[in-house]
């Protein structure tokens, strides 16, 4: 059948079974954009700002396990993608990137609006394409969305020339790919999955390191599995968070740099460690030198590359997590390490990392629990980057697969908006709460429009210190409290969120914080929380830059821990 | 760690842009190239690439895996310290009077290299090998005055049968496609 390439386009993305796009057009994508109402089942969600809709494309799929999908158009509309493309590519979010290009006889001759994404691109995509033949059209998409999902996750980008959209061509979408360069393994090798059974069996101090490959491969249960056959406690990554309940005994919190201290401990003191999907960031190992002395690595990742690259390890398993459990399992022998899990018992409870002290003051970490206790841990969390985020990695309790959704590799501060709101359109059945920073929230505020104008009942809390809280937090502790340009002076966000039509509430004492949850869950659309939290709080635990990950600093001054009691779910 | 040379073979899809893929993974990691030579292979569609870096072994190794992640990247291999036959060509200008044209010429002769050029004040000679007969050739030359020298960069192949870049399945789209006419 004879197509235009902007039917094409659609036509593709509909066979894919996306529903939902998220973008700006511009006069670069403008046909593409014509063509849209002709296929209602795509539905466009309008940003204000494009890296809202690389943003929300991610957040839309993390929370589905779908891939998202957002437009822009050529020039300043590509360019204002890259950072949600590079955060999308450090943490394996499956999108697919679609930029209008100038006309091809415009190319190279720096036509307005015109720029070389696919160049500049290149480093932050797992792959990239400018279609310069409509015929290859449907080719391209089937390889991107193919390229984006399978293997290790990760962004691709289509850049395609506004003349390419008009031009009429055969319309068939292929059946199957053709990727001489491309074939993920999936299987582990046996050899291999048979030593880290022996290695698991004989091991006295066991402990596993779960990362978000084990969210994206689906493998809660096989995980669960292993931990309890083996009775080896998990500790998770950051992006590992929600992947193994954190309410279960054999769970031991988040490692790293702001990872609980009996989870470093715990780290240091293994003498096997099994870490399944996940890279040994720079955050989660603290000094890559001092890390795991004690222990025998075995790292199951599907990425080749990832192994060995930033700690020694002795059995690698490249292969999909599922599978792989699926295998070790039936090898796993049925253990009990009393001892061991006696003394990380001790740790927990001698180095408690999640109590809140007594405070006068309204404290974040207190925000954090209400909402937990509120929504009884139903919710799925979006964070931003910095204290809000440590603190909603500590301060909630997950125990509900995939329920935290966070910028890790990349860092990006005004992630959490734009990615709730596509975690909500994605998944308009769960209470979506976004936990904002008020530095990060006022770098997408602009999206507020979006979800109004797209009725996305998002829940926002910002906590707010008036501070670049996590940079002024190294400012006090690692440069004699010279608070250099942290200080920040924000607006009224309550007047903000009602000028875009948000109902609000600022909330500055502790007996409010429930109250206020309670009516933003009562509302039936979005809703905006302005916590006024203690200024000067910090986040602990917390290892110095450059420290081991034994060497941990705890909050000076403790009180009794308040956590529920932990149960095996 | 120590750098060392690495000689790196690759086969690649034919298609704008994976030279600087390429590339762009050794410049991310402050890597000199010393030479890069890219031409086709045996299968149509495939380029063949050969390429040379100074660098620590772990370091290559993980550009190796890098690089065997670019989907365009069909397979790549580091041979160094494998059986492998290496060649390079250069052409090189020499400043060459009456006086000294038949001593260049003697050289180039026990070189086996070919003198492609003549002019009144220069020869050029083109010599095939491995590095270090080019590097002998041309410190030989340098007393004569050295007017331009332009290399090929190296391409290497493994003795035997053996191959590191063989290719089992099938490639299907490669056979049945012909080359367009650009």
């Amino acid at each position: 059948m004879k197509m235009t390439g902007a039917q094409i386009i659609c036509e593709s993305l509909v066979k894919e079974g996306v529903e939902v796009i998220f973008g700006i057009l511009g006069g670069a994508v403008l046909p593409l954009y014509d063509t849209l109402p002709q296929y209602p089942k795509l539905r466009h969600i309008l940003v204000r700002h494009e890296q809202g809709a690389a943003h929300a494309a991610d957040g839309y799929a993390r929370a589905t396990g779908k891939v998202g999908v957002c437009m822009a158009t050529s020039g300043p509309g590509a360019a204002n993608l890259v950072t949600g493309i590079a955060n999308a590519y450090l943490d394996s979010v499956p999108i697919v990137a679609i930029t209008g290009q100038v006309a091809r006889p415009f190319i190279g001759k720096d036509a307005f609006q015109e720029i070389d994404i696919t160049g500049i691109t290149l480093p932050i995509t797992k792959h990239n394409y400018l279609v310069l033949d409509v015929d290859s059209l449907a080719r391209v998409i089937k390889e991107a969305f193919y390229l984006a999902r399978s293997g290790r996750p990760g962004p691709v980008l289509i850049d395609v020339p506004r003349d390419v959209f008009t031009e009429p061509a055969e319309f068939s979408y292929p059946s199957r790919v053709n990727l001489p360069g491309y074939k993920p393994t999936l299987q582990g090798h046996p050899a291999q999955i048979k030593k880290t059974a022996k290695l698991i069996n004989e091991a006295q101090r066991p402990l596993i390191i779960a990362g978000r490959g084990v969210i994206i491969s689906g493998a809660y249960a096989e995980l669960k599995q292993l931990a309890e056959t083996a009775q080896v406690p998990v500790v998770t990554t950051l992006l590992g968070i929600s992947c193994f309940p954190e309410g279960h005994v054999l769970s031991l919190g988040m490692l790293g740099m702001h990872g609980m201290a009996y989870a470093n401990m715990a780290v240091n003191a293994a003498d096997v460690i099994i870490a399944i999907g996940m890279r040994f960031d720079d955050r989660a190992t603290a000094k890559v030198s001092a890390f795991a002395p004690h222990a025998r690595i075995i790292h199951i990742d599907i990425d080749p590359a990832e192994i060995g690259k930033n700690v020694r390890v002795d059995v690698p398993i490249v292969g999909d997590v599922k599978i792989i459990l699926n295998a070790l399992n039936k090898l796993i022998v049925s253990t009990e390490h009393i001892g061991w899990v006696q003394q990380l018992d001790d740790w927990r409870r001698e180095h408690p990392s999640t109590v809140i002290r007594d405070s006068q003051g309204l404290l974040p970490q207190f925000v954090i629990r209400q909402i937990y206790e509120v929504t009884q841990g139903e919710a799925t969390i979006v964070t931003g980057v910095g204290q809000n985020q440590m603190w909603a990695a500590h301060y909630y309790w997950y125990n509900r697969p995939n329920s935290l959704i966070s910028s890790g590799g990349l860092g990006t501060m005004g992630f959490e908006l734009p990615a709730a709101m596509g975690a909500k359109i994605g998944c308009p059945e769960d209470t979506v709460w976004c936990i904002a920073g008020d530095g990060g929230f006022q770098m997408t505020i602009q999206e507020l429009a979006t979800i109004v104008q797209e009725k996305v009942a998002v829940k926002i809390a910002i906590i707010n210190n008036g501070y670049l809280g996590m940079v002024r937090q190294w400012q006090e502790l690692f440069y004699e409290r010279r608070y250099v340009a942290t200080p920040l002076s924000g607006p009224d966000f309550v007047k903000i969120a009602e000028a875009y039509g948000i109902p609000g509430l600022k909330v500055r004492h502790k007996e409010e914080v429930i109250p206020a949850i309670e009516q933003a869950m009562a509302h039936q659309g979005p809703f905006l929380i302005d916590f006024v939290v203690e200024p000067e709080e910090n986040v602990y635990p917390m290892v110095p830059p450059g420290a081991s990950i034994a060497e941990i600093l705890e909050e000076p001054k403790k009180e009794v821990a308040i956590w529920p009691q932990r149960s095996t779910p | 760690m120590a750098a060392t040379k690495h000689t790196l073979v690759a086969l690649v899809e034919d298609k704008p842009g994976v030279l600087n893929r390429m590339a762009s993974l050794f410049r991310r990691r402050s890597f000199n190239i010393d030479s890069i030579a890219v031409g086709h292979s045996e299968l149509p569609h495939l380029s063949r690439m050969t390429i040379v870096v100074n660098g620590a072994a772990t370091m290559v190794e993980q550009v190796r895996k890098q690089l065997d992640k670019v989907i365009d990247v069909v397979k790549v291999s580091d041979i160094t310290g494998d059986d492998v036959i290496t060649r390079e060509l250069a052409l090189i200008k020499v400043h060459a009077t009456a006086s000294t044209r038949s001593e260049i010429i003697q050289i180039v002769d026990i070189f086996r290299a070919n003198i492609v050029d003549v002019a009144a004040d220069s020869l050029t000679i083109e010599v095939t090998g491995d590095e270090e007969k080019i590097e002998s050739l041309f410190n030989l030359l340098r007393g004569f005055g050295i007017k331009e020298l332009a290399r090929t960069g190296c391409i290497a192949m493994n003795r035997g049968g053996s191959s590191p870049l063989r290719i089992e399945e099938k490639l299907p789209r490669f056979r049945n496609e012909k080359r367009k006419a650009p």
